[in-house]
């Protein structure tokens, strides 16, 4: 966690190429994820956003450049050691093992069953209480919002770091998007958070900085509050203008 | 909730049909017979069972299609013959106790060294063609062309008797029926593996990571856990099932031979497609359909024994693509 200092950098993407079979899908793709901080990726359908996730997680393997975390090149490492650093990954599909219970799910999420992640693991519960109620529950019976909830709160049991969020707020209804974010606002206290979203509304809510990703590279990036400023960048990236209150 | 009521009602309709399925063949067949059939049926279906969850959960898990399991089969039954010829003195005798004492070695002997013939195989070969089911299946062909010369080099090429352990030999006759002691004892193997692999599955976190990882490799692996070290333990694990079913079956058929693994590799997949791939109740549920059709229709109808499973899993693919059970059950 972040306790030296409010400018430290936990995570730097340095000239990122990632290919997916013969597809060069990032491109030089540089953003950098701040202490104390939730970072927004934000761009077009296809613009790349998933695969710079994927990417830092370790699932797809970069081509070319540096993915510096904590002052260490993770880019050479698999996805299970990546992970063991610290690191959390809330997929874009959610990943919920379906056919296994929300303990289940629980279990396989928890690296080490100590004290601090029994918890940890009552602080989760405790914010997602859906999650306590169907406990015994089969995965893939709960709801679109629920499920998202499960996903958010595998990540957080272990003690992370670094949580990589991919569109939490996709197809759910207004007032579960604002569950979404109380919980990215109460993780922000403990974790480094960066964040995949399309929903203006739920990246402006709680985000601190934002890069904006077009054709795999970055094309523009600040803080956010400047975003919500700027109207000409907004339509132009983001195609937004009813952005919910 | 209409939902649920139609699935129960067809769950309910699913065993009420598999109840007269089973029942079917009393028509042309003596009772005392049928039972006869009955147990044999099940018991070649439990054999086929132990080679079949391997093959399911190495899918299902890895989703590599390992055709060099019929080639680990022999294996199993090779190594179980070769502690049987050691310790003849055993398996002859006329006591339980060294009986049960020398099938006990043969099995451990047979599961472990073919669990690690596993680990070489998965490490050397299988592991360079993850993702690639084309390669899979030419490569894992290579691996049991090279596992059945070995077999040919250290055994020599020609048939070999088994030695039934005597305790097992022999039936008892149960108010007429006829039941063959050993076809019971493989009924209690196939029953005893099925369970402690459900135990395992269900109730460890081990399984439980295996089972999550049948669902989604990529998000356990996300997770921190190093799925390749679960790709090796699960693929000896399945090494060693398909070990234990060639040393069973070839008590049972009384004979060891170096391609015995191609017909048993046939049967499992036929199995593992009607059960569903990646599914150990499938494996035993699909298993016990083949082997009990395969007995009533070779009493029945003796041509048609082959074929029968092979319709039963056209059928089968046809209403259900996707076997009976869904994976990671
Ligand atoms: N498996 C794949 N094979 C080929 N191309 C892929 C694959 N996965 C993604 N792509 C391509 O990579 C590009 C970036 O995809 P990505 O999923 O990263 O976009 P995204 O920004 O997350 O989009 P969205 O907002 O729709 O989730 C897209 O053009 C997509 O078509
Ligand atoms: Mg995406």
């Amino acid at each position: 966690m972040g306790e030296q200092g409010v400018d430290e950098t936990i995570l730097e993407v340095q000239g990122v190429h990632t290919f997916i079979g013969q597809h060069h899908i990032l491109q030089g793709i540089s953003f950098d994820a701040k202490a104390d901080a939730v970072t927004v990726l934000i761009g077009r359908n296809g613009a790349g956003k998933s695969t710079a996730l994927k990417t830092v997680i370790g699932l797809l393997p970069s081509s070319k450049g540096k993915i510096i975390y904590k002052g260490k090149e993770i880019q050479k490492n698999r996805p299970f050691e990546i992970a063991r650093m610290g690191i959390g990954f809330v997929p874009e599909n959610m990943g919920i093992f379906s056919e296994l219970t929300v303990e289940e799910n629980m279990r396989v999420a928890m690296l080490v069953e100590n004290e601090a992640t029994a918890r940890r693991l009552d602080r989760t519960l405790e914010m997602f209480a859906d999650l306590k109620k169907f406990w015994k529950a089969k995965a893939g019976n709960l709801s679109g919002g629920q499920k998202q909830m499960l996903a958010i709160a595998r990540a957080i049991v272990n003690d992370t770091s670094l949580l990589l969020i991919d569109e939490p707020s996709k197809g759910l209804a207004p007032i579960i998007v604002d569950a979404v974010i109380d919980a990215i606002n109460r993780i922000k206290e403990h974790s480094v958070v960066v964040l995949v979203e399309q929903n203006f509304y739920m990246a402006s809510s709680v985000g601190d900085y934002f890069f904006i990703l077009d054709d795999g590279m970055v094309a523009h990036a600040g803080h956010v509050e400047a975003l919500i400023q700027d109207e000409a960048l907004q339509s132009k990236y983001l195609g937004i203008s009813e952005a919910e209150e | 909730m209409a939902e649920s009521i139609l699935r129960r009602w067809n769950q309910e309709l699913t065993i009420a049909g598999a109840i007269v399925l089973l029942l079917l063949p009393l028509i042309g067949i003596q009772p005392k017979t049928y039972l006869t059939l009955t147990i044999a049926g099940i018991a070649m279906g439990m054999l086929l069972f132990l080679v079949a969850s391997g093959v399911s959960i190495i899918f299902g898990l890895m989703d590599v299609l390992n055709f060099a399991h019929g080639a680990l089969f022999a294996w199993g039954a090779y190594v179980g013959f070769t502690v049987f010829k050691y310790l003849m003195k055993w398996v002859v005798a006329d006591s339980v106790l060294q009986n049960l004492a020398v099938f006990f070695i043969a099995i451990v002997a047979a599961m472990v060294a073919v669990a690690l013939l596993g680990v070489v195989l998965e490490r050397v070969i299988v592991r360079r063609v993850y993702g690639n089911h084309l390669f899979q299946i030419l490569i894992t062909f290579g691996a049991t062309i090279v596992l059945v010369e070995l077999i040919r080099v250290f055994w020599g090429p020609n048939d070999e008797t088994m030695t039934v352990p005597l305790t097992f030999a022999g039936n008892w006759d149960i108010m007429d029926v006829i039941v063959y002691r050993y076809r019971v004892i493989c009924i209690v193997i196939g029953a005893m593996v099925y369970a402690v692999l459900q135990l395992i599955l269900k109730k460890t976190k081990l399984g439980t990571i295996v089972r999550a990882g049948v669902e989604d490799r990529d998000m356990v692996q996300a997770m921190g856990h190093n799925i390749y070290l679960l790709f090796t333990g699960v693929f000896a694990v399945g090494a060693g099932l398909a070990a234990l079913g060639g040393l069973a079956m070839s008590i049972f058929s009384l004979q060891v031979y170096p391609d015995m693994g191609g017909t048993y590799l046939l049967f499992a997949f036929i199995v593992v497609i009607i059960g569903g791939l990646g599914s150990v109740t499938g494996s035993l549920v699909g298993a016990l359909i083949v082997g009990l059709t395969y007995n009533y229709v070779a009493y029945l109808v003796p041509w048609a024994a082959a074929g029968v499973n092979i319709l039963i899993m056209i059928i089968i693919l046809l209403i259900r693509p996707t076997g009976l059970f869904a994976a990671g059950k």
